[in-house]
C-alpha cells in the first residue's frame, strides 16, 4: 500500500485513539448489561475489534469476547474478479455461542455496505445471534444497501473516485486514516 | 559424392519371371503429358551429377535435352523462370503409407501422390501394412492397377514378408516379386520371430528385392508411447527404450550376413542404432538405413504435457544425443537416405489421448523444408548432402535414381529457398493433417516438381510463362 | 490460475496459497452448518472415466459446500470404444454450462485435452499414472499443519512408483515446497530417470528410519501378474512398513485404499502416527479451496462481458 504524494491525513495516531475510546463508551451504553461480543471483518475490522475489546476492558473491567470473519466466500462479487488479486486471509473463528450474544460487528470503513451484507451472511451461518450492531471507525457513504452503522468514528464525505486508507499498526505499523485520490481505474475497483 | 555400390543380385536360379525382373519395373505412375520446358537462370545442384552452378535446363518430351548457362527457348516450351531458385534432383521416399487399401479415410493413392509431387518427390514407395494387407499378389495388381490411373508421381509398392503380418509365414515371395512388389517389408510391426526371419532372407535368393525392417523388439516396447527416459517419467508414460531397436538391428543384420541376404533398415531412431548399422557395414554386411526429418529435427521434449498426439510415432522421438547422432549418422554415410515414414492418420484417432492415439506423423510436404530449416540453415549439414540422402532412397531398393544430367527422364525439384512459410497454414495436399510441424514456420519451398518426365507439381503462386503464343 | 492440471504447473506460491486458502477454510468445517454460499447457481461436473468412490465423493462434497449444483457422470473406459470420443463426451456436458469439469481419466494428459473443448476451469482428478494435483495438495496439506514449514524435511515415498500418479504429484509439490524427498521400491517399479522430477531413488528401506514421514503407495495385484515383481510376499518382506520399520516420531501417510498385509501392517494403518483417516479429511477442504481459486474468480462462461461492464466503478473502495 504505497503512500502517494496526494494523500490527506484525516485521523493521526492520538484521534483514531481517541475516536476508538468512544466508539467503545458508545457500545457498553448502549447494551448495557445485554451480553455482547465483538466480530471484526477481515481484514481491518479484526485489530480494530481486538483494540476496542481491550478499551472495553479497560475502563469497564469486562472481558468481551472478540471473533474474525472472513467473507471471502461470501462475497457478492464473486465471479467478477480475478481471485488472484484477493489476500487469502486467515480463517473465521468465532469460538464463543453467538445465539446467546449481541453481535457487534467491526470493520475499517464502511462504503457501498456489500461486506457487511456478507459478513451478517457469514454471521447467520454460525447461529442466531438475539441481535446484530454494526461499527465503523469511517463511513464515507455511497451506500448500495440498506444498511446503516450504529457506531461511526468519523462521518468522511467522499467522492467516488476518492479512496480512505485505513491504516492499523497491527497490519501497517502507523494507526491513521487516509483520504487519497486513486491513481487508476483498477485501485478504484478496490482490491 | 559416395558412389552407392551397385548391388548385384545372384543369377536367378528359377526360371526369369515374364513381369517384374527388376524392382524399377515394379513402379506404377499414371503418367501425363511428357514436359517441355527451358528452367531459366535456376542455381542446378545435383552433387551426384557433379553440378552445382547457375543454369538453364531444357527439358524435351520429359527427357533433360540440355544443361547449359544459357539457352535459347525453343518452339512449344513453356518458361521457367527461375533466377534464385534451386533445381534440385527430384527426392525419392522409400517410406510412405498410401493407407490403401482398407483405409482410405486417413489417405488413398491419389490424395498421397499429390502430397508426394507438392513435397518436391518423383518417387515414393508404399508400405503394406493396409487391410487387406498386401501379402498375396492379387492385392498388389490391384493397387498396381489403381495407381497406374491415380498416381501423380511413380509409386512402388511394397509387399509383406508375413501372410497376414502376423510373423507367422512366408508370404509367396517370389510371386509377389513378380507380380512388381519393389521390397518387403511387414513395416508396421517388427518381424519378431528370428526364425522366421532367417527364412525370409532365404528366400531373398529367389524373390530377390531387399527386405525392410521397422526395428523393435515387442517384449521390450509392450505397452510403450514413447522414449523412455526423463519426459516419460515425467508424464507417467510407459517407454519405449532405445534397446528395443539396437538390439534387433543387431540380430538382424547378423542373420543377413550369415545367409549374405540385404535388409534396409527403417526410420533409426537412436544413437544405438546408428552405432550397430555402422558396426555391421564395418563387417561387410549387406545393410543400408534411413532417417525420418522428425527424428532429425524434434526430440521427446517435443512430446510436452502429452495431450499433443502428433508427437506420437514410432519409433519414438528420443533425446538430444540421439538426434546428433542421426546427424551425424547421415553426415558420415552410416545413414543412407532420409525417409518420412509419412504415416497419415485422421482427427479422431490423434484428437485423443496420448495413449490411445494411432502412432505416426504426415512428412511428404514438409521433409525437404524441415531437414533444410534444421540442419542446413544452421550450418549443420551442407545442402549438397542433404540433396543427396533425399534422393539415396532409390539405392537400397534397386530403383533409379534421377539425375539431373542430359539424356536422363526429367526427375525434378524447383526450391525457392528464400521462402518461408508456416506449416499447415494453407491446409495440406494430404488427406490427413497429423503433421508434428504444423504452425512451424519453416524455410525452402518446393515451386515445381517433374516427376518421370511428366510436370506434377506447380506452386499456385509460381508464375509460368508461356512461350510463342 | 485457470486450470489445475498438474502440479508441473504451479509455482511454490501458488502451491502455498491453495494451502493457505484450505486453512481459511479448516474451520468452517467445524462449525454445524458446513455450507458456504460462495458457488451459489454454478454447475459442477465430476466426470470420471474411471471408479473412484473417495476422490469423486471428495470433489462432490466439496462442490456441495460450496453451494454448487454437482453433476456426477461415470463413463466407463470402454464408452470410447463405443465410439463417443472424449470430445464428443465433454461438449455434450458443456452444454450444462458448468464452471468447472473435474476429470478423472485412466489416460494421461486428457485433462489437459478437455480444456481445448470447453469454456468451463478443467480440474485433473487424476490422469491415467501422470498427476493427481489434488492428492499431492491435500497431503502437503495434511503434512504442513503437523510438521508446519516442510523445508528441508525429509520424506519417503515407498512402493510402486512406476504406476503411480500419486507419487509423481507429490515428488513434484513436495519438493516444491522444500522437502527432500526420496522415492524406494523395486527397480522394476521404479521408472528410469524419475531423478529429473527432483526426487532421489533408494532400492531399499536402508535410511528411512531417518525420514520425518513415510508415505507408502498402494501396490495392486495386478502388477505381479505383469511380473514387475515376482511375489507379493517377497514384496512385503522387504518394502512393507510395519511397527518394526515406523518410528515413534515418524508420520505415516498413503493415499488409500489400504492393502492391509501388502504395504502397512494392519497395526501401523491405525497407529498415532498415521496421518490417513486426516488425509482423507483434509480431501474436501482443499478440494473447497481448490474450487475457490479456480472459480470465485471467474465469471460464468458467456458472461464475461457483460459483467465487466457492470463491475466496473463501485466496490469498497477503502477495503484493503
Amino acid at each position: 500500500m504505497a503512500s502517494d504524494a496526494a494523500e490527506k491525513v484525516v485521523l493521526d495516531h492520538d484521534d483514531l485513539r481517541r475516536t476508538l475510546v468512544r466508539i467503545a463508551h458508545e457500545i457498553v451504553e448502549r447494551n448495557g448489561d445485554r451480553p455482547f461480543a465483538l466480530v471484526g471483518i477481515h481484514r481491518r475490522g479484526a485489530p480494530v475489534a481486538h483494540r476496542l475489546a481491550t478499551q472495553i476492558a479497560d475502563f469497564d473491567g469486562r472481558v468481551v469476547p472478540v471473533g474474525e470473519i472472513d467473507i471471502s466466500f461470501y462475497r457478492d462479487d464473486i465471479g467478477r474478479r480475478p481471485v488472484g488479486e484477493q489476500p487469502v486471509v486467515h480463517s473465521s473463528s468465532i469460538d464463543f455461542d453467538i445465539d446467546s450474544h449481541v453481535i457487534v460487528l467491526v470493520d475499517d470503513v464502511l462504503y457501498t455496505g456489500r461486506t457487511v451484507r456478507a459478513a451478517i451472511d457469514a454471521l447467520f451461518d454460525y447461529g442466531r445471534p438475539p441481535s446484530v450492531q454494526l461499527a465503523v471507525l469511517a463511513d464515507r457513504g455511497h451506500r448500495e444497501l440498506p444498511i446503516r452503522p450504529d457506531f461511526v468514528g468519523k462521518n468522511l464525505p467522499t467522492s467516488a473516485d476518492e479512496r480512505v486508507n485505513v491504516r492499523m499498526q497491527e497490519l501497517d505499523g502507523v494507526d491513521e486514516i487516509v483520504l487519497g485520490s486513486t491513481d487508476s481505474p483498477m485501485r478504484a475497483g478496490g482490491s | 559424392m559416395n558412389e552407392k555400390p551397385k548391388l548385384r543380385l545372384a543369377e536367378p536360379v528359377a526360371p526369369t519371371p515374364p513381369v517384374g525382373t527388376s524392382a524399377a519395373e515394379g513402379l506404377s505412375f499414371r503418367g501425363g503429358r511428357p514436359a517441355d520446358l527451358l528452367i531459366r537462370g535456376a542455381h542446378v545442384l545435383d552433387p551426384r551429377a557433379d553440378v552445382d552452378a547457375v543454369l538453364d535446363v531444357l527439358v524435351r518430351s520429359g527427357e533433360i535435352a540440355e544443361i547449359a548457362a544459357s539457352i535459347q527457348p525453343p518452339d512449344g516450351a513453356e518458361i521457367v523462370e527461375a533466377s534464385g531458385k534451386h533445381l534440385f534432383p527430384g527426392f525419392v521416399d522409400p517410406h510412405v503409407h498410401l493407407r490403401t487399401p482398407g483405409f482410405e479415410y486417413k489417405e488413398d493413392i491419389e490424395s498421397g501422390t499429390r502430397a508426394a509431387a507438392a513435397g518436391g518427390f518423383c518417387l515414393i514407395v508404399a508400405m503394406a501394412n493396409t487391410n487387406p494387407p498386401v501379402d498375396n499378389s492379387g492385392v498388389l495388381q490391384s493397387l498396381r492397377m489403381r495407381a497406374a490411373v491415380e498416381a501423380h508421381v511413380p509409386v512402388g509398392f511394397s509387399a509383406n514378408v508375413t501372410k497376414g503380418m502376423a510373423g507367422a509365414e512366408l508370404t509367396e515371395m517370389a510371386d509377389l516379386a513378380e507380380a512388381g512388389a519393389v521390397c518387403f517389408t511387414d513395416d508396421g510391426l517388427p518381424i519378431a520371430d528370428a526364425g522366421i526371419m532367417r527364412q525370409a532372407l532365404q528366400y531373398q535368393r529367389l524373390a530377390g528385392r531387399v527386405i525392410a525392417l521397422h526395428q523393435e523388439d515387442p517384449a521390450l516396447t509392450k505397452g510403450g508411447v514413447m522414449h523412455e527416459g526423463a519426459v516419460s517419467a515425467a508424464l507417467g508414460l510407459a517407454g519405449v527404450p532405445p534397446v528395443s531397436e539396437s538390439t534387433m538391428i543387431a540380430r538382424d543384420a547378423l542373420l543377413a550376413h550369415y545367409e549374405d541376404a540385404r535388409i534396409h533398415v527403417q526410420h533409426l531412431s537412436s544413437s544405438q542404432s546408428v552405432e550397430a548399422v555402422a558396426a555391421a557395414k564395418q563387417r561387410g554386411v549387406k545393410i543400408s538405413a534411413e532417417a525420418s526429418p522428425h527424428h532429425l529435427s524434434l526430440t521427446d521434449a517435443a512430446v510436452g504435457d502429452g495431450t499433443n498426439a502428433n508427437f506420437k510415432m514410432n519409433p519414438p522421438l528420443r533425446t538430444e544425443p540421439d538426434r546428433q547422432a542421426l546427424i551425424e549418422g547421415l553426415r558420415d554415410g552410416t545413414i543412407d537416405c532420409i525417409a518420412t515414414d509419412h504415416a497419415p492418420h485422421a482427427a479422431h484417432e490423434k484428437e485423443v489421448p496420448f495413449e490411445q492415439a494411432a502412432m505416426g506423423v504426415t512428412g511428404l510436404e514438409t521433409s525437404f523444408s524441415i531437414v533444410y530449416s534444421d540442419l542446413v540453415v544452421p550450418g549443420v549439414l551442407p545442402l549438397a548432402l542433404v540433396i543427396e540422402r533425399m534422393t539415396a532412397g532409390a539405392a537400397p531398393l534397386d530403383l533409379p535414381t534421377p539425375l539431373v544430367a542430359v539424356g536422363e527422364p526429367a526427375n525434378l525439384a524447383l526450391v525457392d529457398l528464400e521462402a518461408r512459410w508456416t506449416v499447415g497454414e494453407e491446409g495440406y495436399e494430404s488427406r490427413s493433417a497429423n503433421c508434428c510441424f504444423a504452425g512451424r514456420e519453416v524455410g525452402g519451398r518446393v515451386q515445381l516438381t517433374v516427376a518421370s518426365g511428366v510436370l506434377v507439381y506447380r506452386a499456385r503462386s509460381f508464375a509460368i510463362q508461356e512461350v510463342g503464343a | 490460475m485457470r486450470h489445475l492440471l498438474g502440479i508441473c504447473d504451479l509455482s511454490r506460491e501458488q502451491i502455498e496459497r491453495l494451502l493457505d486458502r484450505a486453512d481459511s477454510l479448516a474451520q468452517l468445517s467445524e462449525r454445524e452448518n458446513k455450507k458456504l454460499p460462495t458457488l451459489t447457481g454454478r454447475t459442477i461436473v465430476n466426470l470420471f472415466f474411471e471408479n473412484s468412490t473417495r476422490t469423486s465423493s471428495s470433489f462432490d462434497l466439496a462442490a456441495k459446500r460450496l453451494s454448487a449444483d454437482t453433476v456426477n457422470v461415470r463413463a466407463s473406459g470402454s464408452s470410447v470404444e463405443k465410439g463417443e470420443s472424449l470430445r464428443d463426451t465433454v461438449q455434450t456436458l458443456s452444454a450444462y454450462g458448468p464452471a468447472a469439469i473435474v476429470v478423472r481419466s485412466p489416460f494421461v494428459g486428457a485433462p489437459g485435452m478437455v480444456t481445448r473443448w470447453t469454456s468451463a476451469a478443467v480440474i485433473n482428478a487424476g490422469d491415467g499414472k501422470h498427476e493427481h494435483p489434488t492428492q499431492a495438495l491435500l497431503d502437503a496439506y495434511t503434512l504442513r499443519r503437523r510438521l508446519g514449514e516442510l523445508d528441508g524435511k525429509s520424506v519417503w515415498i515407498i512402493g510402486d512408483v512406476m504406476h503411480s500418479r500419486v507419487a509423481r504429484s507429490n515428488i513434484l509439490a513436495l519438493t516444491k515446497l522444500g522437502a527432500r524427498v526420496i522415492v524406494c521400491g523395486p527397480p522394476t517399479l521404479i521408472p528410469r530417470e524419475i531423478e529429473s522430477l527432483g526426487c532421489e531413488v533408494s532400492f531399499t528401506l536402508d535410511g528411512s528410519e531417518r525420514a520425518d514421514v513415510l508415505y507408502v503407495l498402494r501396490m495392486q495385484n495386478e502388477r505381479m501378474r505383469d511380473t514387475f515383481i515376482p511375489s507379493l510376499r517377497e514384496y512385503a518382506a522387504r518394502y512393507q512398513i510395519n511397527g518394526d520399520r515406523l518410528g515413534a516420531k515418524q508420520l505415516l501417510m498413503h493415499p488409500g485404499p489400504v492393502n492391509r498385509g501388502i504395504e502397512l501392517s494392519p497395526d501401523v494403518v491405525d497407529a498415532p502416527q498415521s496421518l490417513i483417516t486426516e488425509q482423507v479429511a483434509s480431501g474436501v477442504i482443499v478440494r473447497m479451496a481448490v474450487f475457490y481459486e479456480l472459480l470465485a474468480g471467474r465469471g460464468e462462461p458467456g458472461s464475461a462481458r457483460k459483467r465487466a461492464t457492470a463491475v466496473a466503478p463501485t466496490r469498497e473502495g477503502a477495503r484493503g
